[in-house]
């Protein structure tokens, strides 16, 4: 069950011929992927195309309704692979996951794929997690969609353009026989907008047929002597069929005057800001007016050759907006106007940066820059442009610099991952610093303050993997780290089997909260929650025991900082050889909060007792060191200062949004900190039994009290 | 190719609304760009937002987008999909280090932006997890807010928020209506809240405190920290022992130091008795002649002033007998229901989180009997197995409750335990070093006194500290003899309060061995 429901956004996806659609970009391709006609959709979740698999999940019954087969896949190589579906049998399948992650997983099917071709319509839809709010390494899947020869698309980034990008996806897919994806970019997915809808089409053709009627043809099986064929069959029939097909169709879109001095050429996902730039500079307006020729690459791969040059011919220079490096569509555009003689400059990566996001700052900057050197007349008098330097240069605002905090992603309140690394953080006080293999997840924000623990990070899964050369005599043993959506995705084989099979030493601390936390909440085979339509609690204890790991620990409470303090150390100091496999495990805070709350709010009305925890600090035990948040870094414990003109450091204290996990008061016990911390139990409805031992322990507890007080000297306020 | 058929026409100067909202995860930033939306959506304009949640969402600052534009018939707008520097009308930022954010990426600029933040702060990992106190300064901030916006709209929208049991969204949402930037009429915006759905009476609330707030243009002072309270001396407390106390600072000591002595007193007879607050004052007279004899009156006695101060922490250490006092306490039973919040009908305990050790058993121990365990490590350790462990003290129970106030009880034994002999062997020994740097270098010795600042905490924390104190002060000798002496001492101090290790501290001595003399 992911952290967010979509009960709402599947009514959308019902919506019929000529409704207004009005809602995230994301959700919008799923609505086309079902007005496509679709058979059957996969995918693995990751920012920013969670929501297209956490609205599906939701969506089972309109699924069912329609014969939509849909699948949580276990990797995106699981869902890349799934389009075997299209190959021999009509069917239009559809696959998500993020990019360019996500592609290098998959790519092995991919390739496959793309070499044998397919029969039905198969989109692969990336969200491409690239400049602001990206989370993973910065590169291109244009790469990926040039070695395999899959078709990429690049829609403009409105709800409309991508909605039909997704239809003209599967019919250039068919037409070609070639496998086409279809990049969308972080604000894209998100991009709250609207578009007409149409009905949802049932697939015409079912996976029943299918398996009803099964099919083979040795010649889409990537063996030789096929494999020879399939490249040729790539160059001289697929490429060509997607060529006529992106022309006839007009994928591609011109705006603005025919002829030109000067044009621009750029990518459908630069479309928006980049008339912003225009429209900044005078050349454009609101509406889509432009003065400057534009052609839109709503297909980013293949070029049309024709078109191109078509555009280019007459003009002075055009300027490709391209985002991202390599320049590929630039060289290529260069080869084509070199290969047939038209002598148009192209100004490019020269006035625009090599890397990095093209914002509206940047486009502006480099159109300008264009425009100013290859047609200085068409901005004529120029309007003054939106310009912070003046603010930025000031003295004032640039003493910010060391006011204003960096404020990374962390974990949550209550999170239990954090007692984890506070546990390894006192082993390391105790035993020095080891060599920490990291991994990808929610628990990598231990390399960050205050924790600072994790050296490296080699992909999902691949902690332990990425460990396996330290596998020496050494006084340390070096720790890997894997979380359990890694776990499933491939790091049981390709980091547990491996450390098993060569006999690795070290110590794999696999972080079990449950869920697939950091892309959403979704459930993973090892997840504790029935779910009707999948498996789940399948143990990972199991799994590891069943793959040959003999030193196995379990610790299903991570909030226990002495338990998991003493079996690390007990990992790194054993005699015993072999991986030593740590379980720590604790359900996510986040989705525990959803899935508790209104249970308890329930039991709170019903009457019935409850026992509410949170945790407090006693400001007068404090005494302002701050150990117990560099051991957190826990939202809800903060400072504050004091009136107390004998204090000078601000103390600990404890907001209304602590959960009451606990960590706290765990560390301080174990780190022997400070007792300042305590935990308030607040018993709601509580029962007569409670109500008469509160009667007797306040009696006696008020009567000491107010004995001592009465001794006491005290000040009038 | 397709072409864009409209006709050639003369472009529109039509020009988007831009709002920016920058917000922590979890602070509603989506659900207030939502409002935005639907509420343009309901007043006829196009609206189109973007954000870029991620991993953001896991606590960390992100950025929502909004632009609108009035849906005039001249066809579909082409949005951008995130602000540009110098161009955003409306800065709405949910903490006020954002709002310095929104400065630094040029998103406020006098020209166009109106800035709404609320004034409160959410501290960074980064800031409070110093030893010391590393919080930011919001001052700065409001101080760039006057050059980079053209108005601005300030105050602690988090705190009227939460009093309306609702969420800063809903308050700055309040804001932004009564900032009349936006073409639409109060009900639209409530509207939009309604149609939102979820504890739309609460966000209401919120929204309408807000909106009355910020239309009262009130200054909103920021300060990093809320001023001490520093009383002038009281006439008389009502208690002829404590008025002596009040009579001896009031004709023996300079007016500067009545009320740094005065809260030395307070604390020390509520930390012992008054005799004990009786012999800080003896102390305090010593140090003030000796501030006298060094020409301290020209400096307005800053030392005794300093000493005052910090004498009075250190007679007040942290043990385990003060502890127990401070956790029994029938005023400390009702501080924690009032935060809490307990109502009618619900019962509280607490749990407290205590890990004792051998050594500060034998801290408390009678001097002569603490040194016999000391000298039998082999004991102690054997004890220690037993004494050394993590305890969950249930203070509300009877059992735990008599346990705690035998311990706090033992404050009439405190005077002669081991603990308080090594507290004042080393008040005696830092107040000896500090006075005796008075004749030499006054601005020196007086920094001395304020190194005790580094001496807090329990167990490895104190020892933690007491060690960077030592550390400090073991520049002395490079320092005495220099004019700028005393800032170079500060300077060390302040590295000791940066990490934990000590890493900028070991540094700043490097830079201080390599002085020239």
């Amino acid at each position: 069950m992911a952290e967010r429901s979509f009960a709402r956004e599947v009514e959308d996806l019902k919506l019929g011929e000529g409704e207004t659609f009005r809602g995230e970009g994301i959700l919008a391709i799923t609505k086309a992927l079902l007005q496509s006609g679709v058979g059957y959709v996969g995918g693995y979740q990751g920012a920013p195309i969670s929501h297209l698999m956490d609205v599906l999940a939701d969506a089972e019954d309109v699924l069912d309704e329609l014969g939509v087969h849909f699948e949580n896949s276990a990797s995106e190589a699981a869902a890349a692979a799934m389009l075997s579906a299209s190959v021999m049998y009509p069917i239009r399948g559809a696959v998500t996951f993020k990019a360019t992650v996500g592609t290098n997983v998959a790519s092995d099917a991919l390739a496959n794929l793309a070499s044998g071709g397919v029969t039905g319509g198969a989109l692969v839809i990336v969200g491409e997690d690239y400049g602001e709010g990206s989370s993973i390494m910065q590169e291109r899947s244009h790469a990926f969609a040039m070695k395999s020869q899959i078709w990429l698309l690049d829609p403009r980034p409105n709800l409309e353009s991508i909605v039909k990008a997704v239809e003209d996806g599967f019919g250039l897919s068919e037409a070609s026989n070639t496998p086409v994806m279809l990049q969308v970019r972080i604000r894209t997915c998100h991009v709250h907008g609207r578009f007409v809808a149409k009905d949802n089409r049932r697939p015409s053709f079912t996976l029943r047929e299918a398996l009803e009627n099964p099919r083979r043809d040795t010649n889409r099986i990537v063996l030789p002597p096929a494999s020879f064929l399939h490249e040729k069959e790539k160059v001289e029939k697929r490429w060509p069929a997607a060529v006529e097909f992106i022309k006839s169709r007009k994928l591609n879109e011109r705006f603005g005057p025919d002829q030109g001095e000067v044009g621009i050429i750029l990518q459908g996902g630069m479309y928006n800001n980049a008339m912003r730039a225009l429209q900044l500079l005078g050349l454009a307006d609101v509406y889509g007016g432009t003065a400057v020729p534009l052609y839109v690459l709503n297909v980013a791969y293949p070029l049309i050759d024709d078109e191109l040059a078509e555009f280019c011919a007459g003009k002075k220079s055009v300027l490709m907006v391209e985002e991202g490096q390599p320049e590929f569509i630039e060289q290529s555009l260069a080869h084509i106007l070199r290969k047939r003689g038209i002598d148009t400059r192209i100004v490019g990566k020269d006035v625009l940066p090599m890397a990095g996001e093209y914002t509206t700052a940047v486009l502006l900057k480099g159109v300008r820059e264009f425009v100013l050197a290859h047609a200085p007349r068409l901005l004529g008098n120029q309007s003054p442009l939106p310009d912070p330097s003046p603010v930025l240069d000031d003295p004032k605002v640039k003493a910010l610099a060391d006011v204003v905090p960096a404020r990374p992603a962390g974990f949550c309140t209550g999170c239990p991952e954090r007692p984890i690394f506070a546990a390894m953080k006192l082993v390391e006080k105790d035993l020095g610093p080891h060599h920490v293999a990291a991994d990808i997840g929610c628990h990598l924000f231990s390399i960050l303050p205050p924790f600072n623990i994790g050296a490296t990070t080699m992909g999902y899964g691949l902690g332990p993997a990425s460990a396996s050369a330290f596998n020496v005599e050494a006084a340390k043993r070096p720790i890997s780290i894997m979380g359990d959506g890694g776990f499933w995705h491939n790091g049981l084989s390709t980091s547990v089997g491996n450390a098993v099979y060569n006999k690795h030493d070290g110590v794999i601390l696999i972080v079990d909260n449950h869920y697939s936390a950091a892309t959403g909440g979704q459930d993973i085979p090892s997840s504790r929650a029935e779910n009707g339509r999948r498996k789940t609690n399948n143990g990972i204890v199991d799994a590891v025991k069943g793959i040959g790991v003999k030193w196995v620990r379990q610790i299903d409470r991570t909030y226990d900082v002495g338990r998991m303090r003493d079996t690390l150390q007990e990992a790194l100091t054993t005699a015993e050889k072999g991986p030593k496999v740590i379980v720590a495990s604790s359900e996510c805070m986040l989705n525990r909060q959803r899935r508790v709350k209104p249970l308890v709010a329930k039991a709170v009305k019903e009457g019935r007792r409850v026992v509410r925890e949170r945790f407090g600090v006693d400001e007068d035990v404090c005494t302002g060191d701050h150990a117990c948040i560099r051991l957190s870094g826990c939202p809800s414990l903060s400072v504050k200062h004091l009136d107390d003109p004998l204090r000078d450091d601000p103390v600990a204290a404890i907001d209304n949004s602590c959960v009451g996990c606990g960590n706290c008061g765990e560390v301080a016990e174990a780190a022997v900190l400070c007792p300042s911390f305590y935990r308030a139990d607040v018993i709601v409805n509580p029962t007569g039994f409670d109500r008469i031992l509160a009667r007797v322990r306040d009696a006696v507890i008020g009567f000491l009290q107010r004995r001592r007080d009465a001794r006491r000297i005290v000040f009038p306020a | 190719m397709t072409r864009s058929e409209a006709p050639p026409r003369s472009p529109s100067a039509d020009r988007p609304i831009s709002i920016a909202i920058l917000a922590m995860g979890g602070q509603g930033g989506g659900v207030l760009a939502d409002w935005i939306v639907t509420m343009a959506e309901a007043q006829g304009f196009v609206a189109q937002s973007t954000s870029v949640p991620g991993v953001a969402q896991r606590t960390g600052a992100t950025i929502y987008y909004v632009e609108m534009l009035a849906d005039r018939g001249a066809g579909q707008p082409v949005l951008a999909l995130m602000p540009t520097p110098g161009d955003v009308d409306v800065v709405i930022a949910a903490e006020f280090m954002e709002a310095g954010r929104a400065i630094q990426r040029g998103l406020v600029t006098p020209d166009r932006t109106t800035l709404i933040a609320s004034t409160h702060r959410s501290y960074a990992v980064g800031e409070k997890e110093k030893p010391g106190d590393g919080i930011g300064d919001p001052g700065a901030v409001m101080e760039a807010s006057g050059i980079a916006a053209g108005r601005i709209i300030a105050f602690d929208m988090e705190a009227l928020a939460v009093k309306a049991g609702s969420v800063v969204s809903a308050a700055l949402f309040g804001a932004l209506a009564a900032a009349e930037v936006l073409p639409f009429p109060r009900d639209a915006f409530e509207a939009a809240i309604r149609a939102g759905g979820k504890g739309v009476e609460a966000s209401l609330r919120a929204f309408a405190d807000a909106y009355a707030r910020a239309r009262q243009h009130l200054p909103a002072p920021v300060t990093r920290t809320p001023p001490k309270t520093l009383p002038a001396l009281p006439e008389t407390l009502g208690h002829p022992e404590l008025d002596r106390l009040v009579a001896r600072i009031r004709g023996g000591f300079p007016a500067g130091a009545h009320a740094l002595l005065m809260a030395g007193v307070r604390k020390l007879v509520d930390y012992q008795d008054l005799a004990y607050a009786g012999a800080y004052l003896d102390r305090m007279e010593d140090l003030l002649r000796r501030d006298a004899a060094a020409g301290g009156e020209a400096r307005d006695f800053a030392f005794t002033r300093e000493a005052a101060k910090y004498l009075a922490v250190a007679l007040a250490y942290d043990d385990v007998i003060r502890v127990a006092d401070l956790k029994t306490r029938g005023s400390r039973f009702a501080r924690v229901r009032g935060e809490v919040g307990i109502r009618d009908g619900q019962l509280l305990y607490t749990t407290e989180f205590m890990h004792p050790r051998m050594e500060e058993v034998i801290g408390t121990l009678p001097a002569g009997i603490g040194r016999w365990f000391e000298a039998r490590p082999a004991v102690t350790a054997r004890l220690d197995r037993f004494v050394n462990r993590g305890r969950r003290v249930r203070t509300g129970t009877i059992s735990w409750f008599l346990a705690l106030y035998a311990v706090a009880g033992m404050k009439r034994m405190r005077l002669r335990t081991l603990r308080h002999e090594r507290e004042m062997r080393h008040v005696a020994a830092w107040l000896d070093r500090a006075a005796a740097m008075l004749g030499r270098n006054y601005d020196l010795a007086v920094e001395v006194v304020a190194c005790r600042r580094l001496v807090k905490g329990y167990s490895d924390t104190h020892a933690r500290g007491e060690a960077k104190f030592d550390k400090v002060l073991s520049a002395l000798p490079l320092l005495a003899h220099r004019g700028d002496g005393a800032d170079w001492l500060r300077r060390l101090r302040q590295a000791a309060l940066l990490d934990e290790e000590g890493v900028n501290l070991d540094g700043a001595l490097k830079t201080v061995a390599t002085l020239e003399s």
